[in-house]
């Protein structure tokens, strides 16, 4: 195993043993992470250790002790230490000291800004330069962030231990929350090129599936996760040679990856077992139905459009209507879609994916005109530069061509926004 | 030297359409030239930074209003013309680089493939005081 990929796996248990012995987040979260920048530069010319979560743990300690003793409060900070190591250390599983961890680091005083970058350092054992990179933020800027989210979970007075059980479904959601977004952070990010940016994706998944080990039965973890395996299988067939935005009509479904999509439907089929679905089940269990489809027209669209009908009784997201609109589209006609659209003027007004919706569907209607508008109004709103490319190009396309009969448009005319990650 | 080369969404010199209106493949050839541009720029250690700003459609003008509430203007704005549409830093040995950049910039392929000549604004970025000095 690389070093780097060692140390990320240790960061949680190291910072587990570590507030186990010495309660104190903030600071024992800053010793591990020197202990495993000490790590990254010693043990490639050095050897790793025979026992490297101990070397680890001893280092980080030791940081902790000097820190202490150079202290003005020293004292106060000793009693307090050694009432810590006084108490009775609790027999407790590593995987329990993650789970306690990141629901430390998503705790409901922070914001999803503040809790992301602390969790992917403190559970994740990115560096903060790393993290800093992949929001592409100064390091000393994303340093400032973590050190205030820390400062705000000392402030609530979290002890280090699972939430009661009466506030751990409300707890667990906050972290589903948190992995979700820092998951759609990775997927639709438009990194410039040449940037070298951590794989958040990637990230996201790993922490997923380290919750999920934790909680086997939990099955909203289970569809999150399953969720994020079925959206990635998707991403070698997302982007063209050039980065250009490919939308899941017109994306090659060979490239998907075969491997994360069966492992995403075994999962979300064990987690759809358990009765009452919640809002990630629900949105895996669409995003199967577009993975195991041999086209996007081949696909189970009036499925997806009752999964989309549960969702949004569920969620009243009107972003989720915008998915419905679109499956709507594709079961019933885009009239039935565009319908569905007139509701929306209100809550999205301006909203790029509104116009962008819209446009699809008035080019599956016949409308090249009003689509074309559709698209330019769209392209001048989004934030994303890939997004914007894509529609201009879209909107160029429609422009050009020379009317066409709806019924042979309809084919060809895809939507990005039924990718998951989008939403 | 740092030169902040800027670009905004007034007129052209070719007096091309604005690039909504172009064909699909002239906006494919667009956006290659500029990615290629920022990649030879990186390569040659060149490049700070280079952004495309959101359109003028979501601008917003503050004012902090002498009292605490600031005043936040939504557009449309007249001005529009005006506003910043992207930008790149660069990081130079001499200003004639900069203006080659900049005229590198400005050579970016329009319609028929015609350099569309867009106004390249070149400002160099204030340093601190030489330590030398």
């Amino acid at each position: 195993m690389r070093t780097e990929d060692l140390l990320r796996e240790l960061a949680p248990q190291v910072l587990g043993a570590l507030m186990r012995r010495y309660g104190d987040f903030a600071d024992a979260e800053d010793a591990v992470q020197e202990a495993l920048l000490a790590a990254a530069t010693s043990w490639p010319a050095e050897g790793q250790p025979d026992n490297p979560a101990g070397w680890l743990i001893r280092v980080a300690s030791r940081r902790l002790a000097n820190q202490y003793r150079g202290d003005a409060a020293r004292r106060r900070r000793e009693e307090l230490a050694a009432s810590w190591s006084r108490t009775p250390a609790e027999p407790a599983p590593e995987r329990d000291d993650t789970l306690i961890l990141m629901f430390m680091c998503c705790h409901p005083c922070l914001t999803p800004g503040s809790a992301i970058p602390l969790a992917l350092r403190a559970v994740g054992g990115l560096t903060t330069r790393e993290i800093a990179a992949a929001f592409l933020v100064p390091e000393a800027t994303m340093a400032q962030r973590i050190s205030r989210a820390k400062a705000r979970i000392k402030a609530s007075g979290q002890p280090f231990r699972l939430p009661p059980p009466d506030q751990r479904p409300e707890r667990l959601r906050s972290v589903l929350h948190v992995l979700y977004l820092l998951f759609n952070e990775g997927y639709t990010t438009s990194g410039g090129p040449g940037l070298s940016r951590t794989d958040l994706s990637g990230e996201a998944i790993r922490l997923a599936r380290i919750i999920q080990a934790a909680m086997p039965d939990d099955p909203e973890v289970g569809g999150l996760l399953a969720l994020m395996l079925l959206t990635e299988a998707r991403r070698p067939a997302r982007s063209g040679p050039g980065g250009e935005l490919i939308p899941l009509a017109e994306q090659d479904r060979t490239r998907w990856d075969r491997g994360l999509i069966a492992e995403g439907v075994a999962l979300i089929t064990s987690a759809l077992g358990g009765g009452h679905a919640g809002e990630y089940q629900l949105q895996a269990a669409i995003a199967a139905l577009h993975d195991q489809a041999a086209s996007h027209t081949a696909t189970d669209w009036p499925q997806i459009l009752a999964l989309y009908d549960l969702l949004e009784s569920m969620t009243g997201n009107p972003m989720v209507t915008l998915n419905r609109a679109v499956a709507a589209a594709m079961a019933r006609g885009p009239s039935a879609g565009l319908a569905l659209l007139d509701g929306l003027d209100e809550r999205l007004s301006g909203h790029h994916r509104l116009h962008s919706v819209r446009a699809h569907l008035l080019e599956q209607a016949g409308d090249a005109e009003a689509a074309t508008a559709e698209f330019r109004a769209a392209a001048a709103r989004t934030a994303n530069l890939r997004e914007r490319h894509y529609l201009i190009t879209r909107a160029a396309r429609l422009a050009a061509a020379p009317a066409t009969a709806p019924e042979e448009q309809a084919g060809a005319t895809g939507h990005p926004g039924t990718d998951a990650g989008d939403g | 030297m740092r030169f902040m080369l800027l670009q905004n969404y007034g007129e052209v010199e070719s007096g091309c359409a604005p690039m909504p209106e172009w064909s699909p493949r002239e906006i494919k050839a667009h956006i290659e030239f500029q990615q290629a541009l920022n990649a030879e720029l990186a390569t040659r250690g060149e490049l700070v930074d280079a952004q495309g700003l959101a359109g003028p459609e979501q601008a917003k003008f503050v004012v902090w209003d002498g009292s605490g509430a600031p005043v936040v203007t939504d557009g449309p704005f007249p001005e529009a013309k005006e506003l910043l549409a992207g930008y790149r830093l660069v990081d130079v040995q001499t200003a004639e680089r900069a203006i080659e950049i900049a005229a590198q910039a400005s050579a970016a392929p329009g319609p028929g493939g015609v350099a569309i000549r867009q106004p390249i604004e070149v400002r160099q970025v204030l340093s601190a005081p030489d330590p030398e000095v």
